[in-house]
């Protein structure tokens, strides 16, 4: 029973969450799609906590493929690279999926013959570089988190520092999505040569590769990779298929039996993160020189003529992405990017993916479950049972509506993913997560309101200190003792007749 | 091409309430027609009346308070309160006794609060007590059940109906002369004149474990309530709660004096033990949210049960423990906050 690649063989089953229709082998039956380089990109020049980088090139000039047209103005932060050949046509702000408006983007349109850029070495054993330079290196390859936050991968392994557990992510718990699957099958072996580099980089004793129980394509070619990579820190772990334990807070749970504090970072109990896809793009770097200019998409849905994954380039349009895979069918009714769950859904196609987009999903509203008009709290509780981060969704959506942030917080909200499960769970279709949106944006509000009252009275009660100085310091009016002598002496006078 | 938006998440739910009051429904269907099997039409002129009166009720109180009538109608909970009242009548029973406690139940208990989702208290129970209390009389009329060895006289559809519709029996009948006591009351009686249990117990009015025919109604009950359970609409802890409770308390007390003390199975298949315990407790408004929680209160409930049956002046506790534990919803549902993800406790 003990394989000593599989760690902790049966990992707790989560009392939380929800279990919705898989979805997923309508787009594995066909191997990954290697999309050639389409007419047109649109490269996002913003990752992370909505630092751009800065561009290195001007419009007009041609670029090839994999050339850097951005360099990034943060420790950590990527380096942007030219997904296609060809010539920059614009540098402006274009709308994205997701974002509150335009955000700074190069636009390039693809020359005949595509050029390839190869100022990177390749290092074949990057276990001889230091682990400081292969962060460098990491930035360098203008490499995000691929899990969706877009999180600038050097940065996070900076500020993690030391880590002794490094988990890849490849649970990915969402209906529909199967990119990281698709990418398991084929591309197993860069996974493990991946995290490898990325143990290395954060000086890990213990590379965990999480999968779920329905992935056992998956499982058995990471198991071969292993047996090949005949590395001792490389172990996978199969967690149950319940939706959202592909959550980095919820797999850690799952996995080693030990929560993130709140407020803290993985990082705080010895462990990092980083999504499958991310450790693959790793190993595509330092085995072949080759930055972070593409990523796998699962494109699918009723709507989609032949659902599949693509590896497309970043900055394809959607439009162009369902083309690829047979353009639309019937009447596509919603236009989602991401999963069911958290995904966004979009008002357009034209918009550009970035390296955060794993999935497009093109659906009729009957595909999806028509919405229900929403009925009130019955209190069932069954959003309760839902909720991963063991919230009490039911008592947070009064706190919303009485705006009441000083419950709020008392209540949790700070610790609330956004998953939808307690949505996903209500039947009285009650827009819970929405709701705590909401309530979030309150309480930030509440407290930098709060923030700007200490500051205002912190410069008020500096002030009156100030005054008093200065008036202790230069009396205004010094007393006339004459004066006081006179007044005193009417004061007296009028005495007796008052006590008559 | 452009595409309709809608925040995430983009999947609504698949559950809904009225779904989940039908199946409530379905479930208590069998136990019903059993419950008519051994009482009589009565049980169905309770349930009619019930059902008008709840769903007139309902009607007008949406209309005052300005809300969609027609949707909430639909929502299935006022046609559950009702059914769950009507079920814990007496079979023989004048309609504005029914109508009354309905009323009182969908238009105070439930719309005054706030309407579905709002209430404090169980409605149907609420109802209940206050008709317990107000027609004390006439909360009596339970006929023996009908049962081969059982002699004694049973009024025919027409007579019950007249009974329902005028509260009175035709032919010079009283009520007094058709009521049997319950199988509670005869043991509440009986220990009351320094009997034994083992002769109180002689009554062909007792079956295997609780009252002939009353222990089969039960039966019924605990199978809705296994299919409740089932199919997901209730959790385990609250009947869990209740019948460990009434069997904790009932056990250890016959434990100490099994002479004097109806024995534990007496007491679940008993009155409205199994009712109370996975149609009434389970109500989800009325009850905690929390899995700590609703074991705690579905012990209270169980335990006061049995001590007001037994301490009590009422033969049967079920009412009365409830509306007091839901009294204690709140502090429950305080006191039992899971611990958050990432916070310490």
């Amino acid at each position: 029973m003990s394989d000593p690649v599989v760690w902790n063989p049966q990992p707790r089953r989560p009392a939380w969450g929800v279990r919705t229709p898989r979805r997923k082998t309508l787009a594995t039956r066909a191997p990954i799609l290697r999309a050639p380089p389409p007419a047109r990109v649109t490269i996002p020049l913003v990752s992370g906590a909505g630092i751009s980088a800065q561009p290195v090139v001007v419009a007009g000039q041609s670029v090839r493929c994999g050339e850097p047209v951005a360099t990034p103005t943060a420790a950590g932060y990527p380096c942007i690279h030219a997904s296609i050949a060809g010539r920059v046509t614009d540098i402006g702000l274009y709308p994205v999926a997701g974002g509150s408006g335009p955000v700074p983007c190069i636009v390039i349109e693809r020359s005949d013959g595509e050029t390839v850029w190869d100022g990177y070495p390749a290092w074949p054993d990057s276990s001889l570089l230091p682990a400081a330079e292969i962060r460098r290196q990491i930035s360098a390859a203008g490499i995000v988190g691929l899990g969706g936050a877009l999180f600038p991968t050097a940065a996070k392994l900076d500020s993690a520092g030391q880590t002794p557990l490094l988990l890849l992510n490849g649970a990915e718990c969402e209906a529909y999505i199967s990119c990281d699957d698709m990418l398991l099958r084929e591309r197993a072996e860069r996974v493990v040569a991946g995290g490898r580099i990325l143990s290395a980089a954060v000086g890990a004793e213990l590379c965990v590769i999480a999968i779920k129980t329905d992935m056992p394509e998956a499982r058995r070619a990471l198991l071969d990779a292993i047996d090949a990579a005949a590395d001792p820190r490389m172990v996978i772990s199969t967690v149950t298929a319940k939706y959202p334990a592909g959550g980095e807070r919820q797999l850690i749970e799952l996995v080693f039996g030990r929560e993130v504090p709140a407020g803290g970072r993985p990082a705080d109990i010895g462990i990092i993160c980083q999504n499958v896809g991310t450790a693959a793009a790793v190993a595509d770097f330092f085995l072949d020189g080759r930055p972070l200019i593409s990523r796998v998409i699962t494109v699918t849905g009723s709507s989609i003529a032949r659902p599949c994954n693509i590896e497309a380039r970043i900055g394809t349009s959607v439009a162009d992405l369902v083309q690829l895979a047979g353009g639309y069918t019937g009447t596509p009714e919603r236009l989602i990017m991401g999963g069911p769950m958290m995904g966004i859904a979009l008002a357009d196609d034209e918009l550009p993916i970035s390296a955060a987009t794993n999935c497009v999903i093109a659906a009729t509203v009957e595909e999806l479950g028509e919405a229900s008009a929403e009925l009130p709290c019955i209190r069932c509780g069954l959003c309760v049972e839902a909720c991963p981060a063991a919230l009490m969704p039911q008592e947070l959506l009064t706190a919303v509506r009485d705006e009441n942030t000083a419950r709020l917080e008392s209540l949790g909200i700070s610790e609330c993913i956004e998953c939808g499960a307690c949505d996903y769970s209500c039947p009285s279709h009650i827009p819970l997560t929405a709701q705590f949106r909401t309530g979030k944006r309150l309480l930030a509000n509440a407290q930098l309101s709060r923030r700007e009252a200490s500051i205002a009275r912190t410069r008020f009660e500096a002030r009156n200190r100030r005054l008093a100085d200065e008036n202790r310091a230069q009396p205004e009016n010094p007393v006339d003792a004459d004066a006081l002598q006179t007044l005193l002496a009417r004061t007296r006078r009028r005495d007796p007749e008052q006590s008559d | 091409m452009r595409f309709a938006t809608a925040q995430p998440p983009q999947w609504p739910s698949p559950s809904g309430v009225p779904g989940m009051m039908r199946i409530v429904i379905l479930a208590l269907l069998p136990a019903i027609l059993v419950s008519a099997w051994f009482y009589g039409p009565g049980v169905f002129f309770n349930i009619i009346v019930a059902v008008i009166a709840a769903l007139g009720t309902e009607a007008i109180a949406l209309r005052l308070r300005q809300k969609p009538v027609a949707a909430t109608l639909g929502d299935g909970s006022a046609l559950v309160a009702a059914l769950l009242f009507a079920f814990s009548l007496p079979p023989l029973c004048p309609w504005w006794v029914t109508a009354s406690g309905t009323v009182f139940a969908i238009g105070l208990v439930k719309h005054a609060y706030g309407g579905l989702g709002y209430n404090l208290f169980n409605p149907a129970m609420a109802g209940y007590v206050l008709v317990l209390v107000s027609f004390p009389d006439l909360m009596t009329g339970w006929p023996a059940p009908d049962i081969g060895d059982i002699d004694y006289q049973r009024p025919g559809f027409g007579a019950t109906l007249q009974y329902c519709l005028t509260g009175r029996f035709p032919d010079a009948l009283t009520l007094d002369a058709i009521a049997r006591a319950t199988t509670l009351d005869r043991v509440r009686e009986g220990l009351g004149a320094m009997r034994t249990m083992d002769e109180i117990r002689m009554n062909p009015v007792f079956g295997d474990f609780g009252g002939a025919g009353w222990e089969w109604i039960n039966n019924f009950v605990a199978m809705g309530g296994g299919a409740l359970l089932l199919l997901g609409i209730i959790r385990w802890h609250i009947p869990a709660g209740v019948l460990g409770g009434l069997l904790g308390m009932a056990s250890f007390v016959w434990l100490l004096d099994p002479e004097i003390s109806p024995s534990p199975g007496f007491h679940l298949f008993s009155g409205g033990a199994m009712l109370g315990a996975f149609f009434i407790a389970t109500d989800p408004v009325s009850s905690p949210t929390t899995a700590r929680g609703r074991l705690i209160y579905g012990a209270g409930i169980g335990i006061l049960t049995y001590v007001i049956r037994t301490w009590g002046s009422y033969a049967d506790g079920i009412a009365f423990a409830v509306l007091l534990m839901n009294m204690t919803v709140p502090l429950i549902e305080r006191w039992t906050r899971p611990r958050i993800y990432g916070r310490s406790a």
